[in-house]
């Protein structure tokens, strides 16, 4: 009993240096993950076999992904802040960039907006891609304002994904709220079990 | 006077005419209150006149009949009341003539001192000072249109997101205010022989009356300041719903100040009365609210009423809600904001222009006058000065207010996301102004049960001015030394649009996954309620499903092409982004696209497309710059409004354009708004803190894309099918929109490398705009406006 509260007690340590959860906010979440699992070790892969996507993954892992949307204290320096705001706006460009080749071509932005437009009802593929190149060109454009016409652009690099998410103040912005008490009694919508 | 203008020569010819300017609405400054005040003297003794003449005679002696006679009584009243408007206005107009006065003293100041003048003048002239800031007048004529417009453009997203703290600091900043400083001073005053018989209950009402931020001075000072959304909306969102605690304790200490000791059931009816006229008041505006946004489902037939629509509703909701005195402030802001976004989504866009400038124009008026009144009624009103009450409130008043802040930041910080910094909290602190208010609560009291009336009323004179003077003074250069962020002035882009929606969902996702309701989940589960049912029942037509990226993505693409045609003329565009990067540079080159299916368009509706056909000719004569800003004296910052003479020498080219375009007209097509959507004629609108409102959709969006560099990509080969399209379907083709599109010769083009001078381009475009050229085969590679 006690061996094994120690060395979830390390574990949980090693996580919270990690991540920079508390421990309270990590008991949460494990719980929550537990729920999600159905009491496994791993959530599985719903979707099935996508190229570059793990098939299942720990709780380690998950815990990862959450910390991306902690929000910044009050504590922190301007330089911890934009490491931060850094972190999170990687963490978007790698969602959005689903190939992994470092660049966000248009095809992948396309895809993108349509998604986001999916749930509209018929809106019809042209609307999409007209919105996604008329992007793709403002990206371009305060980037790279001089190119020839013969040049192509290949893609947003992620100094170009910064530079257009300026003034979105990320580290403000792509936060969720951690809570210190148990919730658990809320269900996620589409439950694993 | 005349004389004194009259001789006064300035050095140097080009300062002449502000000083004139300034000289001649001095001297109408000063004609105008004595004009006033004599005239009530002249009517009265007219009438005296009328009444003795009216006696006198019996036996009508015939005089000889009256060729012109004078009767100021019978239009005594409106006569007045226009002539203060006009000096209100002549006032803003000359502070605008002198621009170094306006950057030191915020317009607020001013005014104050110019109703000092204007009444002190009045009281030299010996005549009676007409009560200006009589409750009834300023509840229920000068408060309203400020309200209704701070309401209706108030920012609903920043608002939403931080309502938590801005209702912690209206409720329980408030009511800390009342209880300290209504205490203390009970406190101080008890010690004090002549104070002796202010009793507690009277105290407490002084406290609650003093205490209220005021949305009129905070709007004034603001705005000038032009600090960072979060500040600006916690600050402002707090004058304005502290207006329920204000009056439930307004009304809570007036009952019983004679009555007798509170128990305790009193305060347990004030808390109930508090929730009562909180809410209440809320239901009452989106009552209304919903009421006008049905209302314009049915104006498509009789645009030209349809402002006066909202007017009335909102005004209703204001004073349904005195009525039953709820809180009318917070009627009118929840009217406001409800009915807008579905309002905007029906009106015709000459309406949402008309509202947009009534409001503006009367909150401005009324916020002058409001001011100016001020003045006057300070010099008017019996004055009883007391050092050591008058001190110790403005002393007190600042303190509580620091130490409410400070208090409640600490406890809201626990609960924020995003911290608040000191910084933030100076900010908050220093930006509680009092303000006309506060001074017509204390107006209202009854003489009888407060003997002490007039030295409340003194005091919170000196507050105010202590606040609007020092405070909003001082807070500019605060605000430059603390390097307080300010607010963002640049466009919107399209990328921000597409992330903060992005955002959005991907947090109300993260948030499933954690497990808890948060934030983000009520805000989804609102909109889609909102979609569901809400806009199928309120918005006429198919506005209703339009998705906000696509209206915002359409309101930018109008936009750019009216200011790309009008730069095309020759006149520098200053928000583009000097770029020579056209859609080329981004089509990876592949192999033109089978033709796409066959897709029947949507019927254009004839008379919205000649709505728009005519709005855009005449946006041609004018760009408008697109501000986002919360400003309320500039609706528009307009570049070219110095260049009238420009303008004209364009308006003749357009016109001759046309001429030679009406010739040619398979080569051009008229750029296809989707339909019904006022989105797109009103998108050239400034000022719109909102980018988005619900709009149609469409299956086929043409786009407008404007290519600065070159020729066709195999995209646009699609897109230029589409207009083709889109043009047979019409009837009238010759109508010049400003905007030439060209039909594809062929798939691809080739590139030729002469098209690779960039710098040719804007003159290109001149060339483009101003000669067409003669026929399609020599127009094939020229630059196409898409």
């Amino acid at each position: 009993m006690g061996a094994s509260q120690t060395r979830t007690g390390n574990e949980h340590q090693h996580l919270m240096d990690k991540t920079g959860f508390s421990s309270e906010q990590i008991k949460n979440l494990r719980k929550r993950f537990l729920q999600l699992s159905g009491n496994e070790e791993t959530i599985r892969n719903q979707r099935g076999d996508e190229a570059g996507a793990f098939q299942e993954i720990g709780f380690e892992q998950f815990l990862m992904v959450m910390c991306h949307f902690r929000p910044p204290t009050l504590k922190m320096t301007a330089e911890e802040k934009e490491a931060m705001r850094k972190e999170k706006l990687r963490f978007l460009f790698n969602m959005h960039d689903t190939d992994n080749d470092g660049t966000i071509t248009l095809e992948e932005y396309r895809k993108v907006v349509e998604e986001l437009l999916s749930k509209s009802g018929a809106i019809g593929q042209e609307t999409a891609e007209a919105i996604a190149d008329a992007a793709m060109l403002e990206v371009a454009s305060t980037n790279v304002p001089h190119m020839a016409p013969d040049e192509f652009y290949e893609g947003i690099t992620f100094q170009h994904f910064e530079q257009i998410l300026k003034g979105l103040e990320m580290e403000s912005r792509m936060n969720i709220r951690f809570l210190d008490v148990d919730t658990t009694t809320m269900r996620c919508g589409r439950s694993t079990s | 006077m005349p004389s004194r203008s009259g001789s006064q020569r300035p050095p140097g010819s080009g300062r002449s005419s502000p000083e004139r300017g300034l000289l001649l609405l001095l001297l109408l400054l000063v004609l105008l209150p004595l004009g006033d005040a004599s005239s009530a003297g002249v009517g009265h003794q007219e009438h005296a006149g009328n009444h003795t003449a009216a006696n006198g005679r019996h036996n009508f002696t015939k005089k000889p009949f009256p060729v012109l006679s004078l009767d100021y009584h019978h239009i005594q009243t409106p006569f007045e009341i226009s002539l203060w408007v006009l000096l209100a206005s002549l006032m803003k107009l000359g502070f605008h003539l002198i621009p170094r006065l306006s950057n030191i003293v915020p317009e607020s100041c001013l005014l104050i001192v110019v109703g000092l003048l204007v009444g002190g003048l009045i009281k030299l002239a010996g005549e009676k000072v007409p009560p200006v800031l009589d409750s009834r007048l300023f509840f229920l004529c000068l408060l309203p249109p400020i309200i209704l417009d701070a309401g209706y453009f108030l920012p609903i997203r920043p608002f939403m997101e931080n309502i938590g703290t801005i209702l912690m600091f209206a409720v329980v900043g408030t009511l800390w205010n009342a209880f300290f400083i209504g205490g203390i001073l009970y406190a101080v005053c008890q010690s004090q022989p002549d104070l002796n018989k202010l009793s507690l209950l009277p105290c407490l009402l002084f406290g609650s009356i003093v205490s209220a931020v005021d949305p009129v001075a905070v709007l004034a000072v603001f705005e000038e300041i032009h600090i960072n959304e979060l500040l600006h909306i916690l600050v402002f969102g707090e004058s304005l719903l502290n207006d329920a605690v204000t009056v439930v304790l307004y009304h809570l200490f007036d009952e019983y100040s004679a009555a007798g000791p509170v128990t305790v059931l009193d305060a347990f009816l004030g808390v109930i009365s508090f929730l009562v006229v909180a809410l209440g008041g809320v239901l009452v505006g989106a009552i209304y609210g919903f009421l006008s946004a049905f209302t314009s489902r049915f104006t498509s037939h009789t645009r030209v009423i349809e402002p006066l629509f909202v007017f009335v509703y909102s005004y209703m909701a204001y004073l349904s809600a005195e009525m039953f005195h709820l809180s009318g402030i917070m009627a009118l802001i929840s009217c406001g904001a409800v009915m807008r976004p579905y309002v905007e989504a029906n009106i015709s866009h000459k309406s949402h222009t008309t509202i947009k400038y009534f409001l503006k124009m009367w909150s401005s008026v009324s916020e002058t006058l409001i001011f100016i009144f001020l003045g006057v009624a300070t010099v008017d009103g019996p004055h009883s000065w007391n050092w050591i009450f008058v001190t110790v409130t403005v002393i007190l008043c600042l303190v509580a207010r620091v130490i409410g802040v400070i208090g409640l930041t600490y406890i809201i910080n626990n609960f924020r996301i995003v911290k608040l910094t000191t910084k933030d909290q100076f900010i908050i602190a220093y930006g509680g102004l009092r303000g006309a208010i506060a001074f017509s609560l204390g107006f209202l009291l009854d003489d009888g049960r407060f003997p002490m009336r007039e030295m409340f009323l003194t005091a919170i004179i000196t507050v105010i001015f202590f606040t609007v003077f020092v405070q909003g003074m001082t807070i500019k250069p605060l605000v430059e030394l603390l390097a307080v962020k300010k607010k963002q002035e640049a466009k919107r882009t399209i990328n921000e649009e597409i992330h903060t929606q992005f955002l959005d969902h991907l947090l109300t996702g993260i948030e499933d996954i954690c497990g808890h309701y948060g934030h983000h989940h009520w805000k989804d589960k609102l909109n889609r309620f909102n979609k569901k049912y809400v806009k199928k029942c309120l918005i006429v037509g198919e506005r209703s499903k339009e998705p906000q990226l696509i209206a915002f993505y359409h309101k930018m693409e109008m936009k750019q092409a009216i200011e790309l045609v009008e730069s095309g003329g020759g006149v520098k565009m200053p928000s583009a982004v000097p770029s020579t990067v056209s859609m080329q540079n981004i089509q990876p080159k592949k192999p033109p696209p089978a033709k796409s299916a066959e897709r029947s368009l949507p019927q254009l509706p004839k008379g919205r497309e000649e709505e728009i056909r005519k709005i855009l000719r005449s946006n041609l004569q004018k760009t408008r710059q697109r501000l986002r800003s919360y400003n309320r004296h500039t609706l528009v910052v307009d570049p070219y409004e110095d260049g009238f003479g420009d303008l004209l020498i364009k308006k003749q080219k357009m016109i001759e354009l046309e001429k030679k375009i009406k010739e040619m007209n398979n080569y051009l097509t008229v750029p296809a708004a989707p339909p019904d959507s006022p989105t797109m004629c009103r998108a050239r609108l400034a000022s719109d803190p909102q980018a988005y409102s619900v709009k149609q959709s469409s299956d086929s969006v043409p786009t407008i894309q404007v290519d600065l560099a070159s020729p066709q990509s195999p995209d646009s080969v699609n897109v230029m099918d589409e207009f083709r399209r889109a043009k047979q379907q019409q009837e009238e083709e010759e109508e010049y929109q400003g905007l030439m599109m060209k039909p594809p010769q062929g798939p691809s083009g080739p590139n030729k490398p002469g098209e690779a001078d960039t710098t040719r381009d804007p003159q290109k475009l001149t060339r483009c705009l101003s000669d067409p050229g003669p026929s399609a085969d020599e127009d094939e590679d020229e630059p196409f406006l898409s």
